[in-house]
């Protein structure tokens, strides 16, 4: 079971370099199968985690949720990914065009690329790059443009406010994210996921940086756009944000683009914080996606049990208390160092 | 490590064509009937009065100019991060100050009300 994953890929690298491309080729083709694979993970989870979601949100309200199609509702977002499919695609006539349908493919790229650097299980990563976590930062931050392309170019109220209240928000919760995960680097000295995961083989970070871990999944909530801090779209005020225009397969993709989110930033919580695919009997893969599962549902468990907050209070929730804290936490953790590697000296 | 970006743009490229296979999939399998009612702006019901695209906001740009000092800190903070144990006590008293210098920068945009949202 272990290996079952590995002896695929080792089969499908014979089978590329036997075709004598040279090393480059092959590695993209190495990249292509990686990503295929990846894809695939991706749309299943997607599948699972609306459907999960739907019927969360209901048990914690007391009703059954989705329960017509297939048993106990299995089905349902099977039915709705083929009924969005055979939806008209929408442009308004005063949207700007083209800012508007790129809009869509903008917001997928990021979402795709953060897989590039998960680690899935022991020696399951596509690329191990010597910057992983760096990399993580950098692409997901581009996600933002996404949000101001498709609230701009729709050309309607409702979603330039939307758009505007996704930048402000995602881009000043980005600070204290990345501050958090300092405290995780300096004690790992590294920023390559093999090397982090290989950092927490006694005892996981969440143990040792407990603010930064609290300071990562606020963060990382708002980042998603989630509840409690879904202002940007707040369906009360705001209609759906960005989204309002969107119909059909564009509102498809950020919609997946969004779960895809979910899924790659609560790998990175499970590899940085709760020690990757590390533990006992069970195979490295079952591990990661059994903690992976669990972060998930903290982030549905959350999204169905806060109300929503005021966007003053959100902003000042995060410079006024995030950054400091996360500020603290860095010198905390260097003073930290500092005295354990002095008293291992003595 | 070259190869390993040759990897990422794979991945890059992916991203486009998928999203790309999405649409015109979904173009295909739908209908295509863009009625005068159906194009219009979306707001309630009623004809959207005056430009969308209009002078914004001040204090997104003023969240925007923070996020930027930050951000760029952030870029001096990884490195010193990473080689954080190799490098000595004195390495960890420079950039305590320069986090200080950081953070009265941040209590000055407190001060001025830069961080208020009103």
């Amino acid at each position: 079971m272990e290996g079952i994953f590995l002896r695929i890929a080792d089969f499908a690298k014979q089978l590329f370099s036997s075709l004598n491309f040279g090393p480059e080729i092959t590695s993209i083709l190495m990249a292509l199968f990686h990503v295929s694979a990846i894809i695939g993970f991706v749309l299943l989870n997607v599948l699972v985690l609306v459907l999960l979601e739907r019927k969360l949100s209901g048990y914690f309200q007391q009703r059954p949720g989705p329960n017509r199609l297939g048993p106990n509702g299995a089905f349902q977002t099977i039915a709705d990914v083929i009924k969005l499919f055979g939806k008209e695609l929408i442009i308004p006539k005063a949207a700007d065009k083209w800012v508007f349908i790129l809009a869509t493919i903008v917001v997928f790229i990021p979402a795709v690329m953060l897989y590039a650097v998960i680690p899935f299980g022991k020696k399951m990563i596509a690329i191990d790059l010597n910057i992983g976590i760096f990399y993580f930062i950098a692409i997901s931050s581009t996600a933002t443009i996404a949000f101001i392309m498709g609230g701009w170019g729709s050309n309607n109220k409702y979603s330039l406010l939307g758009g505007m209240r996704t930048v402000a928000q995602m881009v000043s919760y980005e600070i204290p994210l990345v501050f958090s995960l300092l405290g995780v680097i300096m004690i790992a000295g590294s920023l390559k996921m093999s090397d982090i995961i290989a950092a927490q083989k006694d005892v996981w970070f969440i143990i040792l940086q407990p603010i930064a871990f609290i300071i990562f999944f606020i963060s990382s909530i708002a980042e998603l756009n989630r509840a409690p801090f879904d202002l940007p779209e707040g369906e009360q005020e705001l209609v759906a944000g960005p989204y309002t225009e969107y119909s059909g397969m564009m509102f498809a993709l950020f919609f997946l683009a969004e779960y895809a989110n979910m899924v790659s930033i609560s790998a990175i919580a499970v590899t940085l914080f709760l020690g990757g695919w590390q533990g006992p009997i069970l195979p490295s893969w079952m591990w990661f996606v059994i903690k992976l599962y669990i972060m998930i549902f903290l982030y549905m468990w959350v999204r169905w049990t806060f109300p929503r907050i005021r966007i003053d209070h959100l902003m000042h929730f995060n410079w006024k208390f995030l950054l400091p804290l996360s500020l603290v936490n860095i010198v905390i953790t260097g003073i930290g160092i500092k005295l354990v590697n002095w008293l291992n000296w003595f | 490590m070259l190869q390993q970006f040759y990897a990422v743009l794979t991945f890059f490229g992916f991203g486009i064509f998928f999203a790309i296979i999405a649409l015109v999939l979904a173009k295909i399998f739908g209908p295509t009937n863009p009625t005068a009612a159906k194009i219009t702006t979306y707001e309630c019901g009623l004809d959207t009065q005056g430009p969308t695209w209009v002078q914004f906001k001040i204090s997104y740009f003023l969240y925007a100019l923070v996020f930027l000092i930050f951000d760029v800190e952030t870029l001096f903070l990884y490195p010193w991060a990473v080689m954080f144990q190799k490098l000595g006590l004195f390495a960890f008293i420079e950039m305590i100050i320069f986090i200080a210098i950081l953070v009265i920068g941040l209590w000055y945009a407190w001060k001025e009300g830069a961080l208020e949202w009103l």
